[in-house]
């Protein structure tokens, strides 16, 4: 196990230089940069300012200059948000997206995981009809039609929850956020342990303990074991993405999280907080994938990584 | 000559025919047609019906909540027909509205009949007529038409009609979801053909580029793109096109890999057809199955991520709409009315409903061993 790590963490550094060198290119050919302003600067400021960040060398060069910080761990200073490095604003972000994400997380598996079990246990009923139904109607109906929504039952009319802000993490306000983010989880979550659930309660190691008298809850317990493995396939980017902050959910609402600080990144130029979001992303992706992996082989005996 | 009479063969049921069949029994995905049909036909027909041009503004009716009845109500025509008296220096003697013409009587010490045409630019009325004058112009009697407008979905918060700006947003949102998934159409189907019918070395390489592509964060690409192409939504789309290849690449490599073990394949290799030639003639026909169902799964993805796109104000620029333009407002509005928010959003999820369940049905029409 401890060399497939290994091998894995070693794959995935060429990968994660491929992403940077793309993402360094890409934005450094948008068109614009960190200082346009409404008011053009004085040229020699502007020069100076260039200078000061490297920006007047060749592309190249600050390519080989940001590959060589990011070796040392440093994602440099933000060019827009001036006075804050990109650790800091990531240090700030991070901890609201992961406190959003993961929750939200949490709460698809649990109602998730629970309303397909029920749905597969009662295949074709009215309750695996209407698991099914919402399950659509949570996948199609987008967070961003979601999240106004919420805000005008509770935020508006029944004026039980605040419509937005951070207000330091306080659990009013993290209430809707999540909820927005969980849904569409729910419901995808639901849909893959109700099909999978179906076709393991089908298997014979099953239909023995069926045939052994044992209790649903028993029975629950073993065909879990294998139908959950998809979503755990599933959940590994999923769980990336959402714990490095979801844009529309940050943006709609106005949480200071990682998600927001990257659409501000990209709208400004702000190249150094983009490529510090995009190097962040990355390795959340990298390390959830291993992740999958070993607690796929965990779950699975007839997985073997070596 | 004598014609030779031909019995009409009795034609097979063929695969296609089979999953219509299989498809029309399918009543989901049937209401699933139906409900793009009619979509489809108000997007294109709509606009023409509603009598509204959509960037039409009409500065006096800002977000009018929607409602069948047509504007300006009677009791709105008195204070608009004065504010415009004041305007024209004109005092107001008489004030009659019967039916859709406002009859008035107005007197002036210094008259200027040229003011009247005043009365012509606004929202509310036509253009007035003297019916008769007195005291030598200073008191005169005119008849002016009151033009009424209906918004059966409201008016937006610049005050155009929502009704005509949801159709011509279902008709943009459509066409760039079509348009993207038409591109991601030609580059995975091409990627996966050529990756799994040349194998070997070539198709490692051409997956661990799809992978790399993969784990890149999607959306950032996408912002990446629409600053790349200075929001021409047409190019930014065939960019989106360009990034939502990868699923489609894989299936089809699946595909492919199956399909090019089958004897009709070793049959045209060993006859010396060329590889482009097998690709076009033997292994892209048998590839549409599954093709078809994935592409009526990606159209409402597409869909999704422009109205995602346009709802952060990256996407389709006003005065031009879309669908996630048009959420997007009424998210904004919500305290004014959530009306503006309930009926794009609606249309959206109609929309979005069809298209998943059209591509089920297809899948379980296409494939029914996967049942």
């Amino acid at each position: 196990m401890l060399a497939f790590v290994g091998r894995r963490l070693l794959t995935a550094a060429p990968t994660l230089l491929v992403i940077v060198t793309l993402a360094f290119f890409l934005i450094r050919a948008a068109p614009g940069g960190p200082f346009d302003m409404e008011r053009p600067l004085d040229p020699q400021i502007l020069a100076n300012l260039k200078s000061y960040y490297g920006l007047d060398k060749s592309l190249f060069e600050q390519y080989l200059a940001y590959l060589g910080a990011l070796l040392r761990g440093d994602l440099g200073p933000s060019f827009v948000l001036r006075d804050f490095s990109v650790a800091e604003i990531l240090g700030k972000g991070l901890p609201v997206s992961i406190r959003i994400g993961g929750l939200a997380i949490l709460l698809a598996l649990l109602i998730g995981g629970a309303l397909g079990i029920v749905a597969a246990f009662r295949q074709n009923s009215w309750a695996d009809f209407s698991v099914i139904g919402l399950a659509t109607l949570g996948i199609t109906i987008p967070p961003f039609v979601v999240a106004p929504l919420l805000q005008i039952v509770f935020g508006l009319v029944l004026a039980w929850l605040p419509v937005g802000g951070w207000n330091d993490g306080a659990v009013r306000n993290t209430i809707l956020p999540v909820l927005t983010l969980a849904l569409p989880q729910i419901a995808v979550i639901a849909r893959m342990i109700r099909a999978s659930m179906i076709e393991t309660l089908g298997a014979h190691h099953i239909r023995t303990l069926r045939a052994q008298g044992l209790s649903t809850a028993t029975i629950t317990q073993h065909a879990l074991r294998g139908a959950v493995l998809p979503v755990v396939s599933y959940l590994g980017p999923a769980a990336a993405q959402l714990l490095t902050g979801s844009l529309v959910v940050e943006t709609i609402f106005g949480l200071p999280g990682v998600g927001r600080y990257f659409i501000e990144g990209a709208l400004n130029r702000d190249y150094t907080l983009v490529m510090g979001t995009v190097v962040l992303i990355a390795v959340f992706v990298l390390i959830f994938n291993t992740l999958v992996d070993i607690i796929y082989a965990l779950l699975d005996p007839r997985v073997r990584h070596d | 000559m004598t014609d030779v009479a031909i019995a009409p063969a009795v034609r097979g049921r063929g695969f296609w025919s089979l999953a219509m069949l299989r498809l029309k029994q399918n009543r989901a995905a049937m209401a699933a047609v139906v409900a793009l049909a009619l979509l489809l036909l108000a997007a294109l027909a709509g606009p023409f019906v509603t009598g509204h041009a959509y960037d039409r503004v009409y500065p006096e009716f800002v977000r009018e909540p929607a409602s069948l009845t047509a504007h300006p109500r009677d009791e709105a025509v008195r204070p608009a027909f004065e504010r415009i008296a004041q305007r024209m220096r004109f005092a107001i003697e008489a004030f009659a509205i019967s039916g859709d013409i406002v009859t008035a009587t107005l007197t002036s010490p210094r008259p200027d009949p040229r003011n009247l045409a005043l009365v012509e630019r606004s929202d509310l009325f036509g253009p007035a007529k003297i019916v008769a004058s007195a005291d030598d112009g200073k008191r005169i009697e005119v008849s002016i038409p009151i033009e009424r407008v209906r918004f059966i979905a409201g008016t937006d918060s610049n005050g155009r009609d929502l009704l005509t700006r949801i159709f011509i947003a279902t008709r943009i949102s459509l066409a760039i979801g079509l348009l993207a998934s038409a591109v991601a159409l030609v580059i995975g189907v091409t990627w996966g053909a050529l990756s799994g019918y040349l194998g070997g070395r070539v198709d490692m390489v051409m997956m661990r580029i799809v992978d790399i592509l993969y784990s890149l964060p999607f959306i950032f690409f996408v912002i990446l793109l629409v600053t790349f192409f200075g929001r021409n939504f047409l190019l930014m789309f065939m960019a989106v096109g360009a990034v939502e290849w990868l699923d489609m690449a894989r299936i089809v490599r699946g595909q492919t890999l199956s399909l090019k073990r089958q004897e009709f394949v070793t049959a045209a290799e060993a006859l010396g057809v060329e590889t482009a030639g097998i690709l076009k003639r033997h292994i892209i026909p048998n590839l549409i199955g599954p093709v078809i169902v994935y592409v009526t799964l990606l159209v409402p993805k597409v869909i999704l991520l422009e109205s995602f796109l346009s709802f952060l104000g990256l996407g389709v620029q006003e005065p031009l709409t879309s669908l996630g333009v048009l959420i997007s407002d009424g998210a904004k509005s919500i305290q004014g009315g959530a009306y503006m928010l309930i009926w794009p959003a609606a249309v959206l999820i109609i929309l979005l409903l069809a298209l998943n369940f059209l591509g089920d049905g297809l899948r379980d029409a296409l494939d029914p061993k996967d049942r």
